[in-house]
């Protein structure tokens, strides 16, 4: 039986992989079976048992094991106070990633949600809106890895004197500039990472953005510019306060997607010439370094920062929920 | 099942779609008419061709990056080293030599990554989507003592990022002797997406009328007939967009995958390869303008041909929340 945990033909692993799914169906229909025959509310029990247990085991406990560790050293064997984080918050290398972050969770779900504004703006009631917004929403689909290696295409570097092959420096050429590395050079490398990522979701935005103009009443509008006011004022006065919610959630929600960032910085980069941020460190301090303490510390600062986030978005869904 | 039931479901369809008639993306009998009411509307537009233009406009300007290296992945190896895909209009060669070797070649071997990426997704989607089911059904449906603050438990679960768990979590696997096999990957998947699926799952099941529900039970129907007779019908919406989400989501992970497959070239899937070959191939363009689009392939055609489903899953998910 060695195969079911070490699968090496295609045979094998397809077979381990319907051995898993009909051992699932099997505990599945043996719940279904056995809860059908129980009273009231026991079944219940039954129902969520899996999904509870996974949880407290895959979410739970690994978190508090973790918020534990951060206060350990890097072999997790005696304590050490708060030293890993006074160590992250004040080693200057530690800094530029906290920094590199912020400017990350800055710029992509502000530049993100501004071009996807515009776009639905723009797109709402042309004629080709449905091929415009499927080619934007792509992005979407495709890897972070996928898009890196796009990008990184396009960012290529060639000395002055021969053919360009990415396309950013052939532009360059063309406008008679020198040619650029725009991956090696801190602190732009940064920003043209953070432009994957815009590139990325600005699908998104665009997406639930077009939905929430579409439901703006035609009427609104109309007697707006009946009144007099512009395509401008209109935007200003009429549009944006009406889909205030939704441009709320669709930052929070980019934002918090953001300061996860790993595939792209580890993709393009390897988060070499100063581009880590705080997740890629988390990996590259656990991974190469074997660093527990300084890795479980980032990981609880992750932890940390993302919760005002989601307060935010939910209070703001409620108060939203609650004007309905 | 009685036939009240029957129509009672028949019935009931109409207003679970209501769900997404306020939006227009969903509006199908009536979008025609609005449809046709707005083309009028543009046309008196003097701004509509101006905006028809600049929309294809940035809508092309956001393709080039992509097409750009996919038109690459089918130039031979000494055009890509020498010259940009541009030049490719006036020197059209093309070759699929690069397919070939990146799927093939030892250097490379992406077609075993390629069937890892389904054996990996496939359960992780299955998986998740049942339990959360179940568990939705649960906290919709059946009252227990505590329902509320474990349903509240459950999605404040949403906050945790995977980053805090993934250490504990490989470190017990190892200790399961269960490190870098398939299952370990399919169980992470599937604990990380069940505070979602749960929350989603259970939005769309409390929009069914609980009349619908009493009715079956005063017909002596127990859970499993209610569950599969009457809500799962009702649910199919509600589960295909989850389940294109989450198959997206696993197809395209990296951190996961890295973190409990990385080292086992049996278990890894595409992105956890394409990753490491961006770094040591560095120049290989060829090799790697195919691998990225091998990588991509299938979520590109789940998406386009599903992406109305995907569009509707988004909108519930953030916006319906």
């Amino acid at each position: 039986m060695d195969w079911l945990l070490k699968a090496t033909t295609p045979a094998e692993k397809i077979l381990v992989m319907f051995v898993a799914i009909l051992l699932f169906a099997g505990v599945m229909a043996f719940i279904l079976y056995v809860s059908e025959k129980l009273p009231r509310w026991i079944p219940a029990v039954g129902f969520l048992l899996p999904a509870v247990i996974m949880l407290a085991f895959g979410l739970l406990w690994p978190g508090l094991r973790t918020i534990f560790d951060s206060f350990r050293d890097a072999a997790g064997r005696k304590s050490v106070g708060v030293d890993n984080y006074v160590t992250v918050l004040t080693n200057p290398d530690f800094q530029i990633i906290l920094l590199n972050t912020l400017a990350w969770v800055v710029a992509v779900p502000l530049l993100s949600t501004v071009f996807g504004l515009l776009y639905a703006v723009l797109v709402d009631r042309t004629r080709f809106e449905k091929l415009a917004k499927t080619l934007i929403f792509l992005p979407m689909a495709i890897s972070m890895v996928g898009a890196s290696i796009i990008w990184k295409f396009v960012y290529q570097y060639k000395p002055a004197t021969a053919n360009q092959t990415g396309f950013a420096n052939q532009i360059l050429v063309w406008l008679g500039l020198p040619p650029q590395q725009f991956l090696l050079n801190p602190p732009w490398n940064t920003g043209f990472l953070i432009v994957i990522m815009i590139w990325i979701q600005t699908g998104f935005a665009m997406t639930i953005l077009s939905a929430s103009i579409k439901a703006i009443p035609d009427e609104i509008t109309e007697a707006a510019q009946i009144d007099g006011a512009g395509s401008l004022s209109t935007f200003f006065n009429i549009t944006v306060p009406s889909i205030r919610p939704a441009l709320i959630v669709v930052i929070t929600t980019i934002a918090m997607a953001t300061l996860k960032i790993f595939d792209i910085v580890r993709t393009a980069t390897g988060g070499q010439f100063q581009t880590s941020v705080i997740a890629n460190e988390f990996y590259s301090q656990k991974f190469s370094q074997g660093n527990n303490g300084i890795a479980a510390t980032l990981a609880v600062i992750l932890f940390v920062l993302v919760i005002p986030i989601v307060i935010y978005n939910v209070r703001q869904m409620r108060i939203s929920e609650g004007e309905r | 099942m009685s036939e009240e039931i029957k129509y009672a479901i028949v019935d009931t369809v109409e207003p679970t779609n209501a769900k997404f008639s306020d939006d227009p993306m969903f509006r199908k009998e009536r979008k025609l008419t609005r449809a046709e009411k707005r083309a009028i509307d543009a046309k008196g537009r003097l701004s509509s061709p101006w905006a028809s233009g600049i929309a294809i406009l940035l809508a092309l300007i956001w393709t080039i990056p992509t097409f750009g290296l996919f038109l690459t992945s089918f130039r031979p190896e000494p055009d890509i080293r020498k010259t940009g895909w541009w030049t490719w209009f006036t020197n059209p060669n093309v070759t699929l030599n690069n397919y070939e070797e990146t799927l093939f070649g030892s250097s490379t071997g992406l077609s075993t990554f390629f069937l890892n990426s389904f054996v990996v997704t496939i359960p992780s989607v299955i998986i998740p989507i049942t339990l959360a089911l179940l568990a939705a059904y649960a906290f919709a449906w059946i009252e227990f003592p505590g329902r509320n603050i474990l349903f509240v438990a459950v999605f404040a679960l949403q906050v945790v990022p995977i980053q805090v768990t993934l250490v504990p979590l490989l470190t017990q696997y190892v200790n399961w002797g269960l490190a870098g096999s398939f299952w370990t990957v399919w169980l992470s998947h599937s604990i990380f997406a069940l505070p979602l699926a749960i929350f989603l799952l259970h939005n769309f099941m409390k929009e069914i009328p609980a009349s619908l529900i009493e009715a079956a039970r005063v017909d002596g129907a127990g859970h499993v007939k209610i569950f599969f007779r009457v809500l799962l019908p009702l649910l199919m919406p509600a589960i295909a967009s989850f389940g294109i989400f989450q198959f997206l989501w696993v197809w395209n992970d990296l951190l996961v995958a890295l973190t409990f497959a990385g080292g086992n070239k049996n278990v890894a899937p595409l992105t956890v390869r394409v990753a490491e070959l961006s770094g040591t191939l560095g120049a290989k363009w060829h090799l790697l303008s195919a691998g990225a689009f091998i990588s991509i392939i299938v979520p590109l055609i789940v998406f386009l041909s599903l992406q109305r489903f995907f569009v509707r899953g988004l909108l519930a998910g953030s916006v319906k929340g």
